[in-house]
């Protein structure tokens, strides 16, 4: 099912939640709300499933208003950050809730029940741990049991609030291709929140990304990375360098560097700031071409099989950091506190008017 | 002395590292010892030696006088109104402590803390004071005196006051204990079942009660070990009314005055009996308790 949001409003006392934002998030997508934390994401996606009551607006599944419904009448799979598993039953009597908790009429036979929460503890590969208690499970297991619960009850709308927030690094990598192989499975339609772009970017087929209870752009992951809306959204998404530019009339001058951008070709002499990620910044041991950017090695770091690069240069504030293969850098030949000269292969130049409040992007 | 020479005895070589680790970290064992030591000569002379006494003056003149005192029809009254006033007594105030502890730990709203510290009061006021406060409020000179003589309703030196009484001072023990316990469980669960489409009623039912089982049970026993022992606000709301109005404690007291000891601790021994009981379930709760939270 379709889900619309409708110019929904939201404030806790002073502050604004969610500020008159609308979506449309078609059927059978895996839409992530991405956002620091602060942006209204959770917020959003808990008065979606009837958690929480908007201040103004609506909130429709498949073209019907569910605004004034009762959450337990919506029909949502809810999954929460720390699992909020039912800790005095086993996993599953956890999965089976929704179905044992249904009005005698619509209550499934008992056989039903315990067939299909064997079927959906297989789905999540769990079957072994039914007659176990929630807290002789790890994290990552709790989390899956968490969502074959929610699937139980054949929700509308699958909502997931930040779903792997709580584990640690590796268990969160491997259980968000899980959930994007289940969903390609299972196609409900699916929200998830999350602050971390990374996953954001693997897991979803639509991205939202949210600040300050604002949409800040939408569309799908490559979009939303290579054409950044926004300086909030560019440096939300990934580490970003910030290069101090001058533009006239659609070309930005950065040193003796020219750019074109043929989006400001009305600008006058407008200072203006850079934006170009690590891997998109080349690096040369020589300014062949003599329009390249003076920088000093700082520091040289070994990351696994990259290699990055700390720069100074007289056109950025903060070091600049670069990018390469560890191959690349071997032909290079550099060393730290050498010359070298730098060429962005690609840039986003947003005028000093519309600079955002920095954000720390991580 | 026998430690001193133990410890005298061992030579380094005989210390294996638990023992070391445990030296680091804990008090030396004279200091450990005499602790020990203090804590049950205190329960000695202030629990024990008194309990002994309460049994040994129940039965000093045998079991034939024991069961004449306990049977005789005031004690019966007694022992009858004590326990109908906690069976009314202790199911008010669960409902009671369970709606206020669900308002404070689930809901947001202004004056919470002061919430709070109200249900502490009847702990902070002297029972004679809460025995007055009542008499004032009921009695036939008192507020409501006139309307309620009008509506031919005593609750002053009648069962109701002893109830209300009672009830008052008890109020406190299930709030108390399931209101931390509320918070700490938050309230994630609870959504998680109205998601799932329970009712909120099967929610509270099936997902917030049993959370709050233990806590619950625990509370509803001091409630009503309390609501037993109960003495000074009775005293005052009762009128001591002989075989109408006295309850267990106070049946004792005038036993006592007119130097019926034996009488006195034969009524005492029951007493004690039930708290003993009331005792023993707390401590068996406390052990499932624990036996289930290290598998659930």
């Amino acid at each position: 099912m379709s889900i619309r949001v409708d110019r929904i409003n939201k404030r806790f006392n002073d502050f604004i939640a969610v500020d008159n934002v609308s979506l449309d998030l078609p059927e059978g997508q895996l839409t992530a709300l991405l956002g620091p934390s602060g942006s209204g994401k959770t917020t959003l996606l808990r008065i979606i499933a009837g958690l929480e009551q908007a201040d103004s607006g609506h909130i429709e599944f498949h073209g019907q208003d569910q605004t004034h419904e009762h959450v337990s009448d919506r029909g949502v799979g809810f999954v929460f950050q720390h699992y909020a598993l039912f800790k005095h039953m086993t996993v599953f009597e956890n999965v089976a809730y929704g179905l044992t908790v249904k009005p005698r009429r619509e209550r499934p036979s008992k056989e039903a029940i315990r067939k299909k929460v064997m079927n959906l503890l297989e789905l999540v590969q769990l079957d072994w741990t039914a007659h176990r208690y929630p807290a002789q499970l790890s994290g990552g297991q709790r989390q899956r049991i968490a969502l074959a619960r929610a699937l139980a009850v054949e929700p509308k709308v699958l909502l997931l609030d930040e779903p792997f927030g709580a584990l640690d690094a590796k268990v969160r990598a491997e259980l968000r291709r899980w959930l994007r192989r289940l969903h390609d499975e299972i196609h409900v339609t699916s929200v998830f929140v999350t602050h971390d772009q990374e996953e954001a970017l693997e897991v979803s087929d639509r991205v939202v990304v949210m600040n300050n209870g604002r949409v800040e752009q939408e569309g799908t992951p490559e979009e939303v990375y290579d054409h950044p809306a926004n300086p909030f959204v560019y440096r939300f998404l990934g580490n970003v360098n910030l290069f101090h530019a001058r533009v006239h009339e659609g070309t930005a001058t950065i040193g003796d560097l020219s750019v074109p951008v043929p989006e400001h070709h009305d600008s006058q002499e407008q200072d203006a700031l850079a934006y170009i990620r690590p891997h998109e910044i080349e690096v040369l041991a020589s300014n062949e071409s003599g329009d390249a950017i003076h920088a000093i090695v700082k520091s040289i770091l070994v990351i696994g099989p990259s290699v990055r690069l700390e720069l100074q240069t007289e056109h950025s504030k903060e070091l600049i950091q670069a990018e390469m293969s560890k191959h690349q850098f071997r032909g290079l030949g550099l060393l730290q506190g050498d010359e070298a000269w730098l060429r962005p292969m690609q840039s986003k130049v947003f005028l000093q008017e519309d600079e955002a409040p920095a954000v720390s992007g991580s | 002395m026998s430690e001193l020479n133990t410890s005298a005895q061992a030579t380094p070589v005989q210390l294996n590292r638990a023992a070391e680790w445990q030296r680091a970290t804990e008090e030396p064992e004279w200091v450990r010892r005499s602790l020990i030591g203090i804590a049950l000569a205190f329960l000695s002379a202030f629990l024990i030696l008194p309990l002994l006494v309460v049994l040994v003056g129940a039965f000093e003149q045998g079991l034939g006088v024991w069961y004449a005192a306990v049977t005789e029809p005031d004690a019966r009254s007694a022992i009858r109104l004590t326990l109908l006033v906690v069976a009314i007594v202790v199911p008010i105030n669960v409902v009671f402590g369970v709606t206020v502890a669900w308002a404070v730990a689930k809901f947001e709203f202004h004056g919470k803390p002061f919430l709070i510290s109200l249900i502490d009061m009847p702990f902070a006021i002297s029972p004679v004071v809460v025995g007055l406060i009542f008499v004032i409020l009921f009695g036939s000179q008192g507020w409501l005196g006139n309307w309620l003589s009008a509506h031919d309703l005593q609750i002053i030196f009648a069962v109701p006051g002893i109830v209300v009484v009672i009830a008052f001072g008890t109020m406190p023990f299930i709030a108390r204990e399931l209101i931390p316990l509320m918070q700490e469980q938050g309230k994630q669960e609870e959504e998680a079942s109205l998601t799932l489409g329970a009712s909120g009623l099967k929610t509270f039912w099936y997902v917030t009660l049993p959370n709050v089982k233990w806590g619950l049970i625990y509370g509803i026993i001091l409630c009503n070990a309390r609501a037993m022992g109960e003495f000074g606000a009775v005293a005052i709301v009762s009128g001591r009314i002989r075989g109408e109005t006295n309850t267990m404690p106070l049946h004792i007291e005038v036993l006592y005055n007119e130097y019926m000891f034996t009488a006195a601790f034969a009524v005492s021994s029951i007493l004690t009996g039930l708290a003993l009981v009331t005792i023993a379930i707390k401590s068996t709760v406390e052990w499932l308790e624990q036996r289930t939270g290290v598998t659930a």
